[in-house]
């Protein structure tokens, strides 16, 4: 029985099937929040813990302390972090539905070659274009810049798909009837289809958010001043630059921040996610 | 110039035929179609049971494909580690299965099998969300009128209904379980704490371009390397459309 209403006897079985498979998914985030919270000693403890007994902030001191000392502080990859993602989200939803309401509404000429060609970009991912998009970037001058953040990550071409099916749910009378009293094609996207694929919106800010906060290649690749990277970037020279245990602890502390908004996040717009996958397939 | 970066690369890169080409090709079988069969068997488990359970637990199985998979290393950094302080090893120890640690992180086999644990660990995304509310979504009827029609069990039910019923979805999570798949780079490296790891263990094809590209600078064979990246990418997309594709393909 598919989606049932209560829990029956019959359906044991697949709670047997699920319960070693959630303790596998769940275990390392689980080590992750109390190796976070872990005090130094029990870092090094024989034998190893996996709860700690003491809850202590340490590891966070230390993460905004080491950030001091590179000279720029913390403060400021959070603020980069959190700035870029702000606009990436804002500027990938606006370009997003629109290139979406485009595809879903309006007739022109190589309509549907342009469909296929957001498709096939898709499939292209993006580090296998890594060496282009490194050109690009030189040639736009925006190396060294805000913009060399937000750039690569405004064309979301999963975002415009999803949007795509999802107004393709809209009956069409609706914008005719539109049309006919007299409003302009803005217009119409802005008072009738926008309100109406809020869940697609919601699920496009997630998936915006999450390549732009958990992003490192821009920093990487694009960015020479220290004071203009961002959070995962900086957590991750932490990750890999030393493998003491000492640094076991802040990098912890590191992955939660990183983890911790994005599985809110999730958990707010969940109902928003599920109902746009509805709509996801490919035909 | 030119074709040269391609003849260099098919006759002269030993790293990359003897290593990146061939993890890459292990790598991508067992995460794709495993990741991928796994993801719609979840998906299909998850929607037996009722919706309150269902919602958690999605959560829950959702919640690696959100975790940033390098720094996630520190995880299976502490886990594996070579010493008799790392989970796995103490753990064996204690149950007698071993005498002295086993060196994980510095043995190339299990490093590959690590990194791949790793990515079935964090390969339930947005295409394992797309499955589940695909299969939510059919219409129930259909499987009435099918026990009516003489259908036996739920294997039958699930390749003669499910999984017809909801191709869409089917296709969207295999486009998606390729692209993850393959844009995947760097979690050896980050567990061994060396770049290229200790005999190129789990060194993927993009580990090689971005050593190219970044390190040497070489854009013109970094290049070479991507056309091939993207060549693979997506001929295993052209074979997703004719598996689940729709009657226009």
């Amino acid at each position: 029985m598919i989606d049932p209403k209560n829990f029956h006897r019959s359906q044991i079985k697949f709670y047997l099937i699920l319960l070693p498979l959630l303790v596998v998914m769940m275990l390392p985030i689980i080590f992750i929040v109390s190796h976070a919270f872990k005090p130094l000693d029990e870092l090094y403890a024989y034998p190893p813990k996996f709860f700690t007994t003491r809850i202590t902030l340490d590891n966070f001191r230390q993460l905004i302390g080491v950030a001091q000392q590179t000279g720029v502080p913390f403060s400021r990859y959070l603020f980069n972090s959190i700035l870029v993602s702000i606009t990436v989200i804002v500027a990938s939803i606006l370009i997003g539905s629109l290139a979406a309401f485009a595809f879903s509404f309006l007739e022109f000429k190589m309509k549907k070659w342009l469909f296929w060609a957001n498709q096939i970009a898709i499939m292209f991912v993006s580090v296998a274009v890594s060496v282009p998009r490194f050109i690009v970037m030189h040639e736009l001058g925006v190396v060294n810049t805000f913009f060399a953040h937000i750039i690569p990550l405004i064309a979301m071409p999963v975002g415009v798909f999803l949007l795509k099916q999802f107004m393709d749910q809209i009956p069409r009378e609706l914008f005719e009837a539109a049309k006919i009293d007299g409003a302009n094609k803005l217009q119409i996207y802005f008072k009738i289809i926008l309100p109406l694929i809020k869940p697609a919106l919601a699920t496009i800010a997630i998936l915006a958010f999450q390549s732009a906060w958990n992003n490192v290649e821009t920093s990487q690749l694009f960015i020479k001043d220290e004071s203009l990277m961002t959070l995962p970037y900086y957590f991750q020279t932490l990750t890999l630059g030393t493998s003491s245990i000492a640094a076991q602890g802040i990098s912890a502390a590191a992955s939660l921040i990183i983890f911790v908004p994005n599985i809110v996040l999730f958990i707010i717009l969940q109902k928003n996610v599920m109902n746009t996958m509805a709509h996801s397939g490919i035909k | 110039m030119g074709i040269q970066n391609y003849i260099t690369l098919l006759t002269d890169d030993t790293d990359f035929m003897q290593y990146a080409l061939p993890n890459t090709i292990l790598y991508a079988i067992i995460i794709g179609p495993g990741g991928y069969m796994l993801s719609f068997l979840v998906a299909w488990v998850l929607a037996q049971i009722p919706k309150k359970v269902r919602t958690v637990a999605a959560i829950i199985i959702y919640s690696p494909a959100l975790t940033s998979s390098i720094l996630m290393t520190v995880v299976w950094r502490v886990v594996f580690s070579g010493d008799n302080r790392g989970f796995l090893n103490n753990f064996l120890l204690n149950l007698g299965v071993i005498n002295t640690p086993i060196q994980f992180l510095q043995d190339p086999t299990t490093v590959t099998w690590i990194m791949i644990f790793v990515g079935l660990w964090s390969s339930m995304g947005i295409g394992f969300l797309a499955m589940l509310s695909g299969i939510l979504n059919i219409n129930k009827e259909i499987y009435e009128a099918a026990y009516i029609d003489g259908m036996k069990n739920r294997w039958q039910e699930i390749f003669y209904i499910t999984i017809p019923s909801m191709r869409p979805q089917m296709l969207f999570g295999a486009v998606m379980a390729i692209v993850s798949t393959f844009n995947a780079y760097g979690i050896a490296s980050a567990l061994t704490l060396s770049s290229p790891p200790p005999q190129f263990a789990g060194w993927l094809i993009v580990d090689h371009m971005n050593d190219f590209a970044f390190s040497r600078y070489e854009m013109g064979y970094a290049s070479a390397l991507s056309v091939v990246l993207l060549t693979i990418v997506f001929l295993f997309n052209r074979l997703a459309h004719r598996l689940f594709g729709g009657e226009k393909d």
